[in-house]
C-alpha cells in the first residue's frame, strides 16, 4: 500500500489532536508512517500506535530541533529516501514552512489550509476567508499537504508501530539559524484554539481585560477554548495568541459564541466555517448575526453569566 | 546594511475576490489595490533598524504594473529606492515560482537583511520567507514579533504554537514579521512628496535570467480544478432579550446537543 508520510506535532512527546486525526485519514489514503521530530518518542509512541501509524521515522537529536528548518532536512530526506505517495502536515505557521522548504528541496508542491482530501490526493481548501472552496491538486513532485484541525474526526485503529531511527545531515542554512531558547507561555488548561471543538470569544463589547473572566467561565463551563478579536488584543485585554481572523488564527470549531463581536469580514475570515454559530450582541444590526445559526440581542453583562449558569445545571462538569 | 523589504500589492479586503474562469487566477484587475497589510510592518521594521543602525531600505515588489501605487506608498513611509519585478508571464506564479523570481531579485540588491510580512491576505500561505530563505541558503528568522539587532547579530522572537522561541543568527538572514511587532507610520506629506523622486527600478523575467516557463500558469506545481462559492449562512434565529435570552440560548445549545 501507498506510504502517506504525517508529519507529528507534539509538545515533548505529548502529540496533538491534529496528528490522529492526520494518521486517521492517511489510514484511508494508503499506510501512515509517523515522522516523529524532536525529544518525547517514549511519551509519544503508545499514542501513534493506537492510531495506526505502521511506522514512525523517529530523529529525536536534540539539535536537530534546534535550528529553524531542521525539520525541513528531516522531510526533505525523508522524501527521497521513502517515496511517499503524500506527505500530511498540520497547517499551523510552523509546519507550513517545514513542508513548504522540503517540497521546494524535494521539486514538489504544496497546498495549505486543505478541509478535506479526496481520491488521488484532491485538496479541499477554503480560501478568501472561507468565502471559496476550491478542489485542488499538486502537478510536480510529492504532493505536500497542510490541513486544517479539526477537518478530520480522529478514530483509533491500534497497529505494530515499526521505530525507524533516522539521522540527518543538517544542512549549512539551517544550522545558521540557532534556537538559543525556548518560552512557553503560561498554559490556561483549556483547549488549543484550533483543535477546540468549542470556543468562546470576545470582542470589543468585554469593555476591559478583567471582564475576560465573563467569556472564560462560559468556555470553562461548556469544555471549550476562549478566543478574542482583533480590537480586544489589540486593546491589550487578552493575548495576540488567541487572536482570531484573517491576522490571527483560523478555526472551525463544531460551536463557535461570539461576544460582544460585531463580525468585521476580517474577524469573520477565521471563523466563519465554524459549524454552529452563536451570537451575543446588544446591537441587532450587528453583522455577525448574518452568520449566527442562533443570536441573543441584549447586554453580554446580563445574557453570558445568565448563560453560564444554564450551562452548568444542565451539563455539570 | 543593506536592508530589503519585500510588499505585496492585494486586493481590498472589502473588494470580492474572484477567480477567473479558465486560468483559475486571481482577478487582480477588477479590485482595488493595497499594501498587503502585514507588510506594512515589514516596511516600518526596516525603517526602524536603518534609523539605528544606518544603511538604506530598498523596496521589493513583484506585480503587475498597477503594483507601483503600493511601491509609491512604501517609498512615501520613508525608504529609499524600489525594484519592481514586472512581466505578463508572472501570472498565476505559485509560491516556488514567486520565491524564485524573489530570491533572484534579492540577489541583484547585495542585501545583508530580508524583511518580509508573515503573510499575505490574498489566498496567501505565509511560506515566501521561509522558500526565499532556502533558495538563498540564509538563515531562516520568520514569524518574528521581535527583532533585535546588535552589530551583526540579530536575534528575534519566533512564534510557535506554545509561545516563542528566541532565534540568534548573523547577517545576512531573511526575516518575516507577524503583526503587532510595531506601529506603522502614516506617510507624511514630505515623505509623499519625496517619494515622487525616488529611484524605482522594474525589471522583467528576462532581466533576472529567469525563462518564463519556469514561472506563472505554466510553471506553477499546483492546480486550481475548480472554485465554487460557499454558500450563504445565515437564517439563524434572533431573539431579543427580555430576560429568557439566556434560557433561550440554553434550550438552542440543548437541541444542537452541546449541553
Ligand atoms: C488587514 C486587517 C486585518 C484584520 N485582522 C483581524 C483579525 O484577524 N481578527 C479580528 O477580529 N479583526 C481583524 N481586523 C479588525 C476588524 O476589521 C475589526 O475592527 C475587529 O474585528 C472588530 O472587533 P470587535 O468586533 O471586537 O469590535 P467592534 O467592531 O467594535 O464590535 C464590538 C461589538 O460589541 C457590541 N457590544 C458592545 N457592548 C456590548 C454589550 N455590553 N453587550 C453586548 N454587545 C456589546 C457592539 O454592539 C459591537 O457590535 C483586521 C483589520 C484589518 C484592516
Ligand atoms: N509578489 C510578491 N512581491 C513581493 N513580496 C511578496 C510577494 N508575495 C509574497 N511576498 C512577501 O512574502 C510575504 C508572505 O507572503 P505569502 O507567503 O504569499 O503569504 C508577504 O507578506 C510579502 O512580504
Amino acid at each position: 500500500m501507498a506510504e502517506i508520510l504525517v508529519l507529528v506535532e507534539h509538545d515533548a512527546g505529548d502529540v496533538k489532536k491534529v496528528t490522529l486525526e492526520l494518521l486517521t485519514k492517511a489510514r484511508d489514503l494508503g499506510e501512515p508512517s509517523a515522522v516523529f521530530i524532536g525529544p518525547g518518542y517514549a511519551t509519544a509512541e503508545s499514542v501513534l500506535k493506537e492510531y495506526g501509524a505502521a511506522k514512525a521515522y523517529v530523529t529525536d537529536a536534540e539539535d536537530i530541533a534546534s535550528y529553524v528548518g531542521g525539520a525541513a532536512d528531516v522531510l526533505a530526506q525523508l522524501v527521497q529516501s521513502a517515496q511517499p505517495a503524500a506527505v500530511l502536515t498540520a497547517a499551523t505557521p510552523v509546519a507550513r514552512e517545514t513542508a513548504a522548504r522540503a517540497a521546494l528541496r524535494t521539486g514538489s508542491g504544496m497546498l495549505t489550509d486543505i478541509v478535506d482530501i479526496e481520491d488521488g490526493f484532491v485538496a479541499r481548501q477554503d480560501v478568501f476567508g472561507g468565502a471559496t472552496i476550491v478542489r485542488s491538486v499538486v502537478t510536480s513532485g510529492t504532493p505536500f499537504l497542510c490541513v486544517r484541525g479539526n477537518s478530520f474526526e480522529a478514530h483509533a485503529a491500534p497497529a505494530e508501530t515499526v521505530r525507524e531511527d533516522v539521522t540527518v545531515e543538517l544542512t549549512d542554512a539551517v544550522k545558521a539559524a540557532k534556537v538559543v531558547d525556548r518560552v512557553s507561555e503560561v498554559k490556561s488548561g483549556r483547549p488549543e484554539l484550533t483543535e477546540a471543538s468549542i470556543i468562546v470569544s470576545g470582542g470589543r463589547g468585554m469593555g476591559s481585560g478583567e471582564n475576560f473572566t465573563i467569556v472564560e467561565e462560559l468556555a470553562d463551563a461548556l469544555g471549550g477554548a476562549v478566543g478574542a478579536s482583533r480590537a480586544a488584543t489589540d486593546a491589550g485585554w487578552y493575548p495576540h495568541q488567541l487572536q482570531i481572523g484573517q491576522t490571527g488564527k483560523t478555526v472551525s470549531p463544531q460551536l463557535y459564541v461570539a461576544v460582544g463581536i460585531s463580525g468585521a469580514i476580517q474577524h469573520r475570515a477565521g471563523m466563519q466555517t465554524s459549524k454552529t454559530i452563536v451570537a451575543i450582541n446588544k446591537d441587532s444590526e450587528a453583522p455577525i448575526f448574518e452568520l449566527a445559526d442562533f443570536g441573543v440581542v441584549g447586554d453580554l453583562f446580563t445574557v453570558v453569566p445568565a448563560l453560564t449558569q444554564e450551562v452548568r445545571t444542565r451539563s455539570p462538569r | 546594511m543593506n536592508i530589503v523589504a519585500c510588499v505585496k500589492q492585494v486586493p481590498d479586503t472589502w473588494a470580492d475576490k474572484k477567480l477567473l474562469p479558465g486560468t483559475m487566477t486571481l482577478d487582480r484587475e477588477s479590485a482595488d489595490g493595497v499594501m498587503n497589510e502585514l507588510d506594512e510592518y515589514a516596511v516600518e521594521e526596516a525603517l526602524r533598524i536603518k534609523e539605528a543602525h544606518g544603511g538604506t531600505v530598498t523596496i521589493l515588489t513583484m506585480g503587475p504594473s498597477k503594483s507601483t501605487q503600493t511601491v509609491r506608498k512604501a517609498l512615501s513611509m520613508g525608504a529609499d529606492a524600489a525594484l519592481q519585478v514586472t512581466d505578463d508571464a508572472l501570472v498565476g506564479s505559485c509560491v516556488m515560482a514567486t520565491s524564485r523570481v524573489l530570491a533572484a531579485a534579492i540577489g541583484t540588491l547585495e542585501a545583508d537583511l530580508v524583511i518580509f510580512g508573515s503573510e499575505t491576505t490574498d489566498a496567501g500561505t505565509g511560506v515566501v520567507p521561509a522558500l526565499v530563505a532556502e533558495r538563498l541558503g540564509r538563515a531562516q528568522l520568520t514569524l518574528a514579533n521581535k527583532v533585535e539587532v546588535d552589530g551583526s547579530t540579530i536575534k528575534v522572537n519566533r512564534l510557535t504554537e506554545s509561545g516563542y522561541d528566541l532565534v540568534e543568527a548573523q547577517l545576512p538572514v531573511v526575516v518575516s514579521v507577524v503583526e503587532k511587532t510595531n506601529e506603522p507610520r502614516y506617510p507624511s506629506f514630505k515623505g509623499i512628496m519625496a517619494a515622487k523622486s525616488k529611484p524605482l527600478t522594474t525589471m522583467s523575467l528576462a532581466d533576472l535570467a529567469i525563462e518564463a516557463d519556469e514561472v506563472g500558469t505554466a510553471g506553477s506545481t499546483t492546480a486550481v480544478r475548480e472554485a465554487t462559492d460557499r454558500p450563504p449562512r445565515g437564517g439563524g434565529e434572533i431573539v431579543t432579550d427580555s430576560g429568557d435570552g439566556a434560557a433561550k440560548l440554553a434550550e438552542f445549545l440543548h437541541t444542537r446537543k452541546f449541553i
